[in-house]
C-alpha cells in the first residue's frame, strides 16, 4: 500500500516532528510513504475567512500535486476535513477529498489497527478533540482508542470537545475572545502531563496561551505520541 | 442615514476587560441550559425529529404567502384584526393607531424578541404609553435599562448578587433575599400592572395557518396574564413563524422547549384564536385582539437562495447555549438583538451586510451550533456564505485581504512558499511579533517559533 503524506503548512513549519512521526508510523505498518514536494497549504485559512478564490486556487494546486496518490494522509483533522468536506464545493468533480484521511482515522479505519504498541504505559494525558475532526470527519473514538491501547490514561476533561478558540483567522481578527476561549480550556484542564491533539492550529493556540500564562504543561501532537507508543521511545 | 457597522471586536474586548463576571454568568447559565437539552433528548430519535421539523418549516416557508393568507382569513373569521407590517415603522404605526383608538395609557408586555427587533418600547414611551415588561428576566433588564443578552434568558449575564443589590435598591428587599423572595417582590409589582393595564403586547412562537392560532410558550404565567387580562391584546408575529397544520404544533412545542431549556414542554402554552367569546365555551379573554404580521426584512431573506434557511429558526437559543464564542461575552457584544450563531445568519439578512459584516466572523466555525439546531439550519455553512459575501464586497479589513491574497499567491507556487517559510524562520523574533496579524496573536499568546528545519527539508535529507 502506498500513502502520500500531506504534512500541512503548520506542521511543516512549526511541528515537523509530527510529520516525521507520521512517516515512521506508517512505514512501521508496511506502508510505503511519499511526500509530494509541490505541496503547500490546503487552502483552509482562506476558505474559513471567506476568500473563496484563493481557497479554490490552493485546492486546485493540491488536487494536482496529489493527483496520483492512492491515499492522502494528514496529521491534522481540520486539513483532512477541508479536503473531504469542502473541496467538493470548490472543485466539483475533484477526487482528493475522497482519498484524504486524518492519521488516526486512517490507522483505524483503513489499516484496521487496534493496537500499536505499549509505549505510553502509565502516561497521563488529556485529549483535545479538534472541532473539524470531531464534527466534520466524525473522528472521536479512533485517537482515544489508540492512545488507551498503548497504555495511556486519557483523563476525563469536561471541555475536551469545546473549541480552543483558534479558528484560523478568527484567532487574530477577534484575539480577545479567542484567548478567552483558550483560557476556558486551560482553566478546566485536569492534572495531566500533556495535552494531545491531532490539530496543529489547536496545539499552537493552546500552547501559546499556556506559555504566556506560565502554565508548565506539554502540548503534543497525536502523531508523535502514537510513534512513541509504537517505538517505545520518548 | 447609514448607521455605523456593528463593532464586535471592540464590544467583546470591552466586555471581557470591564465586566469579566458576565463571562462567568453566561458560561454557567448556557452550560446548564445545554446539559438540560442533552438530557431532554436522551433516548429519543433526535435526528429523525430534526429532519421532520426541518421539512415542515421548509415546506411552510416555500408556500409562505398562501399559509399567511389562510391564517389571516381564519383569524378574521373570529373577529381578530390582522395587520401586515413591512417595516419597524409600520409596526409602530399599527400599535399607535390601536392605542389611539382604544385610549390606551399603559401596556404590559410578554417577552417578545420581535418587539426588541422593531424597538417597540422606546416608541411606546415616546408616544406617552407606560410599558412594563412582565417576564422576570425582561423586567430585570428593563430596570437596568439594558437590552437582552440572550433570546430565552434575557438577564443571564447578571449574577444573583447583582439581582439582590438591584432589588434592595429599588424595592427595599433584604440584601440577602432568596431568589424566591425576589421573584415574589416582582410578582406583586407585576400583578397590579396586569390588572390595571389597558393593553397587553406579546409575540408569537407559532402561527398555525389552518386554524388561525397564535401559540405562545412560557414558564412564568406572565404571557397568559398579558394576553388575557388587559382589554386589548396585540400579538406581533414574524411571518416566518407560520406552521401550515394544527397537527404540526404539538411536536414543535416540545421540540422548542426541549431545545431551549430541556423541558418536555413549556410550563404554560397559550393558544390564542380570538377575543373573549369568539370561540365556543371560552367567554374569557380580551375584548379586542390584533395580530400584526411582521416582515422587517424577512421576505428579502426568503428570496435569497443561499441564505433563506435561517428563516426556519424557532428562536430556541440552543445555538447560543453551545457556542463557545457566545459564552465568553453573552449577547451584548454582538450589538444587535439576535446574538451568537443565530445573529450571524439572521442579522445580515435583516439589517444588511453593510452594517452586520463583522457578525458572521464572530465565530470560530467550530460547528457545534449546526449539530444542535432543532430545524437543522446549516449554521456554519450560512456563516461561511455571509463571510464570502463580505469579502467580495470588500467589507473586511485591508490587512486580512492583503494577507489572503499573498497566501493564495504563494500557495500555488511551491518554491516561493518554501522560500517564504525559510525567510519567516530567519526573521528576528522582535520583528515577527510586530508584523500585522502576528501582532494580534501576540495579544495574550506567545508567537510560535518556526522549527530549525522544516519538514520539507528533513524529508530531502532522508528519513531513517
Amino acid at each position: 500500500m502506498k500513502v502520500s503524506l500531506l504534512a500541512t503548512c503548520l506542521v511543516d513549519s512549526f511541528l515537523p516532528p509530527a510529520a516525521l512521526a507520521t512517516v515512521r508510523l506508517l512505514r512501521s505498518f508496511g506502508v510505503e510513504v511519499d511526500f509530494p514536494e509541490g505541496q503547500t497549504c490546503c487552502g483552509q485559512p482562506a476558505w474559513n475567512a471567506g476568500h473563496l478564490a484563493e481557497a479554490r486556487s490552493m485546492a486546485e494546486h493540491t488536487e494536482a500535486v496529489f493527483a496520483d496518490a492512492e491515499f492522502i494522509v494528514l496529521p491534522s483533522g481540520s486539513c483532512a476535513a477541508m479536503l473531504r468536506c469542502h473541496y467538493g464545493e470548490l472543485l466539483p468533480g475533484g477526487s482528493a477529498g475522497g482519498r484524504a484521511y486524518e492519521l488516526a482515522e486512517f490507522l483505524v479505519e483503513v489499516l484496521d489497527v487496534a493496537e500499536i504498541g505499549p509505549g505510553l504505559t502509565g502516561r497521563r494525558l488529556a485529549y483535545h478533540h479538534g472541532c473539524h475532526a470531531l464534527r466534520e470527519l466524525g473522528v472521536r473514538d479512533a485517537p482515544l482508542g489508540l492512545l488507551r491501547a498503548a497504555g495511556a490514561e486519557v483523563v476525563e476533561w469536561e471541555m475536551d470537545e469545546e473549541c480552543c478558540g483558534f479558528g484560523g483567522l478568527f484567532s487574530v481578527k477577534n484575539p480577545e475572545v479567542s484567548v478567552a476561549m483558550a483560557d476556558r480550556k486551560l482553566d478546566t484542564l485536569p492534572e495531566v502531563e500533556a495535552v494531545a491533539s491531532a490539530d496543529g492550529g489547536c496545539l499552537l493556540q493552546l500552547e501559546g496561551r499556556a506559555r504566556r500564562r506560565g502554565i508548565d504543561i506539554a502540548f503534543r501532537s497525536l502523531a508523535e505520541l502514537l510513534w512513541e507508543a509504537r517505538s517505545g521511545a520518548s | 442615514m447609514e448607521l455605523p457597522s456593528l463593532d464586535y471586536r471592540a464590544r467583546s474586548r470591552r466586555s471581557l476587560k470591564e465586566t469579566p463576571a458576565v463571562r462567568e454568568s453566561v458560561t454557567a447559565a448556557t452550560r446548564s441550559f445545554d446539559d438540560r437539552r442533552r438530557a431532554a433528548f436522551a433516548g429519543l430519535d433526535t435526528d429523525g425529529l430534526r429532519e421532520w421539523a426541518e421539512a415542515v418549516k421548509s415546506h411552510a416557508l416555500t408556500g409562505l404567502h398562501d399559509h399567511l393568507e389562510l391564517a389571516e382569513a381564519r383569524l378574521e373569521e373570529r373577529g381578530v384584526r390582522v395587520h401586515w407590517a413591512e417595516t419597524a415603522e409600520d409596526v409602530h404605526a399599527v400599535v399607535a393607531a390601536v392605542a389611539e383608538e382604544e385610549g390606551v395609557r399603559s401596556a404590559v408586555k410578554a417577552k417578545t424578541m420581535l418587539s426588541e427587533e422593531v424597538e417597540l418600547n422606546p416608541f411606546l414611551e415616546r408616544i406617552g404609553i407606560e410599558v412594563l415588561e412582565t417576564d422576570l428576566g425582561e423586567y430585570i433588564i428593563q430596570l437596568l435599562d439594558e437590552p437582552p443578552s440572550h433570546i430565552v434568558g434575557p438577564a443571564i449575564h447578571r449574577g444573583i448578587e447583582e439581582m439582590r443589590a438591584l432589588f434592595h435598591d429599588r424595592f427595599g428587599t433584604p440584601p440577602d433575599a432568596t431568589p424566591e423572595e425576589l421573584a415574589a417582590r416582582a410578582r406583586s409589582v407585576l400583578r397590579d400592572a396586569f390588572l390595571s393595564a389597558d393593553l397587553g403586547i406579546s409575540g408569537g412562537n407559532f402561527l398555525v395557518a389552518e386554524t388561525g392560532s397564535v401559540a405562545l410558550i412560557e414558564n412564568e404565567g406572565n404571557i397568559r396574564m398579558s394576553t388575557s387580562l388587559p382589554r386589548v391584546h396585540i400579538a406581533l408575529v414574524g411571518i416566518e413563524k407560520v406552521l401550515p397544520h394544527w397537527s404540526d404544533l404539538a411536536a414543535f412545542l416540545q421540540l422548542t422547549a426541549k431545545s431551549a431549556t430541556g423541558q418536555p414542554v413549556g410550563t404554560f402554552v397559550s393558544v390564542i384564536q380570538g377575543p373573549g367569546g369568539s370561540v365556543a365555551d371560552e367567554p374569557d379573554g380580551p375584548e379586542v385582539v390584533h395580530v400584526v404580521l411582521v416582515d422587517n426584512g424577512r421576505t428579502r431573506l426568503l428570496a435569497d437562495p443561499e441564505a433563506w434557511e435561517a428563516l426556519r429558526c424557532v428562536r430556541c437559543g440552543a445555538c447560543l447555549n453551545i457556542c463557545p464564542v457566545y459564552r465568553q461575552t453573552g449577547g451584548h457584544a454582538y450589538g444587535h438583538v439576535y446574538p451568537g450563531p443565530l445573529g450571524g445568519i439572521v442579522t445580515p439578512g435583516l439589517i444588511g451586510l453593510g452594517r452586520a459584516s463583522p457578525i458572521p466572523f464572530a465565530s470560530s466555525l467550530c460547528g457545534a451550533c449546526g449539530d444542535v439546531c432543532p430545524v437543522r439550519i446549516p449554521i456554519p455553512a450560512l456563516l461561511h456564505t455571509w463571510r464570502g459575501r463580505a469579502v467580495d464586497a470588500a467589507l473586511t479589513s485591508r490587512t486580512t485581504r492583503a494577507a489572503m491574497t499573498a497566501w493564495g499567491y504563494a500557495g500555488t507556487r511551491p518554491r516561493l512558499f518554501a522560500g517564504a517559510q525559510r525567510v519567516i524562520g530567519l526573521l528576528p523574533r522582535g520583528l515577527v511579533r510586530r508584523l500585522p496579524l502576528l501582532r494580534e496573536w501576540d495579544l495574550g499568546r506567545e508567537v510560535p517559533r518556526p522549527a530549525e528545519r522544516t519538514f520539507r527539508e528533513i524529508w530531502k535529507g532522508g528519513i531513517e
